[in-house]
């Protein structure tokens, strides 16, 4: 297989949540982090799952991620169902996971080098390649300690990129960074997006972060961990998270989020 | 510049001082030896070939003891960091054996190998093995998490995630508990050296205790030199190159 061969875009996944749950164990008992939780997400779609925390959007990541496993319920990309990680599903974390004892390039290339069918030229034009998709193409030979926190995280977005994934699980990718940093990254991400098709399912707390990236906002709430109302974002791409209308959206969104939020404080 | 010019200010002022108290004759001669006697006597026994002979049949004890406290430490060290059970047995016998100095491996050595090479390999083993396994233990141990789980996405697992993840992932510890277990064997060959006379090979430990058999404190403290001296260049020729790379990659360190 060419480089030029593994570059074309795979056809995006359709990802079916069937009936999951999943308990942790807690000070006092059981905790039903994901209780009955059924999702589908479209070929390319945008999903992002938004909820305070303990609601239950991280574990659903990782079910999706495949790091664990559901007590019951079914997980599916493309009708497959989804037992353990596997490397059509590419992950990038809060913290950067990069591996300090590598450079940047050495990073992007740990995946790639795993995919059987590609010669070392290859993975290192494909790294090169994502490298330069997230603007970082003068800094493939920098140790990881030297980067800043946004050009840590777009190393992280290239090497989660860089097997060709079909679907990227993200899970609050920009928590950690100073707002002038993540304005650029949401923009760029929506380039990526458009760029590279795949299925994105994207975890924050941050609900303006979510209608600037989503076709589509799924609110949850805690205990147990539960979908409570989901909304499509009509707004034209690429967007920009200090315009009116996206402010709008997201002040519907929040408004429903705290709803549900004191509702299921008095259930208790 | 200026680091290098202080340093060798501090080591002249240390030899001076040491001929300042060699004229001052607060001790005989035969107890405090002038700077310039022990250098006579160091290039004698270069001359005559006993140092060079000594220091080679200790480096070739020692290297090798090491060497195979390393091979065994290092990938037990892993697997009592991965497995319970292993921890329990493996992991306690190796806290309890490591706080046992090395020298008391001697008369053991001796009883059961007898007055042979093996018995200073078995010595210098002991030294090495049960540091060397615990430090890389600890490392393992402490490795965030988050390493493993984005190696198995990216499709690692099993032989691969070791030997690509949590092995260079520990490697601080490992530099760190290499380091740590060179300083025992050291400590542990001299002493069974001093101990022990061997006919296979005199080592720099015989030669310091001839010395002291002989009354002669310039080639004792000639000797000592030689073995700080021994200890300093294996420092740099063994732990700096990776010291650095720690220091470049992990941006640690000064």
């Amino acid at each position: 297989m060419s480089s030029a061969a593994e570059l074309i875009n795979p056809p995006p996944s359709k990802l079916v949540v069937d009936h999951v749950t999943k308990s942790f164990k807690s000070q006092n008992g059981w905790l039903k982090a994901l209780d009955d939780v059924s999702l589908t997400v479209n070929e390319g779609e945008f999903v992002c799952l938004v909820g305070p925390s303990g609601c239950g959007k991280s574990t659903l990541l990782n079910l999706i991620a495949g790091l664990d496993t559901p007590e019951s319920g079914t997980l599916s990309s493309d009708g497959q169902p989804i037992i353990g990680t596997g490397r059509e599903r590419g992950v990038m974390f809060q913290e950067h996971a990069l591996f300090p004892w590598l450079d940047v390039l050495g990073n992007v290339l740990f995946g790639l080098q795993l995919k059987p069918n590609l010669n070392k030229a290859e993975c290192i034009d494909i790294a090169k390649y994502y490298l330069q998709l997230v603007g970082l193409g003068r800094f493939i030979h920098a140790n990881i300690h030297e980067l800043s926190g946004g050009m840590k995280q777009r190393v992280a977005l290239a090497r989660a990129l860089a097997p060709n994934p079909r679907i990227l699980c993200m899970d609050e990718p920009f928590a950690a960074l100073d707002a002038m940093t993540r304005e650029q990254l949401y923009a760029d991400l929506q380039d990526i997006w458009a760029k590279r098709k795949k299925t994105i399912i994207f975890v924050t707390h941050n609900v303006r972060e979510a209608v600037c990236l989503g076709d589509r906002v799924v609110l949850f709430s805690p205990n147990p961990g539960r979908i409570r109302e989901q909304f499509h974002i009509q707004l034209p791409r690429p967007r920009d998270i200090n315009s009116v209308e996206l402010a709008e959206q997201a002040t519907l969104i929040t408004r429903a989020l705290k709803q549900h939020n004191s509702q299921s404080l008095s259930a208790e | 510049m200026k680091r290098s010019l202080v340093a060798i200010l501090f080591f002249a002022s240390l030899i001076i001082l040491w001929q300042a108290l060699v004229y001052a004759e607060i001790w005989s001669p035969v107890l405090l030896p002038s700077p310039l006697d022990v250098a006579r006597y160091l290039w004698a026994a270069i001359l005559d070939g006993s140092l060079i002979e000594g220091s080679w049949v200790t480096m070739k004890r020692l290297l090798l003891g090491y060497l195979i406290g390393c091979v065994i430490g290092l990938p037990l060290g892993l697997a009592t960091a991965r497995s319970k059970y292993l921890s329990d047995t493996i992991g306690v016998l190796a806290l309890g054996l490591q706080t046992l100095p090395s020298v008391c491996w001697v008369p053991l050595a001796l009883l059961w190998f007898g007055q042979s090479e093996s018995a200073m390999l078995f010595v210098v083993i002991m030294g090495t093995l049960w540091s060397v396994l615990i430090a890389v233990d600890n490392g393992a141990r402490s490795l965030p998490p988050i390493y493993v789980r984005a190696a198995r996405t990216m499709g690692s697992s099993g032989l691969h995630t070791l030997i690509k993840v949590i092995l260079p992932a520990s490697l601080p510890f490992v530099v760190g508990g290499m380091k740590q277990g060179w300083a025992f064997a050291w400590r542990s060959l001299m002493a069974a050296e001093i101990y022990v006379t061997l006919l296979t090979g005199y080592g720099l430990g015989h030669l310091l205790h001839f010395g002291r058999e002989l009354n002669a404190m310039d080639q004792v403290i000639g000797i000592m030199l030689v073995i700080v001296l021994i200890g300093l260049a294996a420092d740099k020729v063994l732990f700096s190159p990776w010291e650095r790379f720690l220091q470049k990659r992990w941006g640690t360190g000064s």
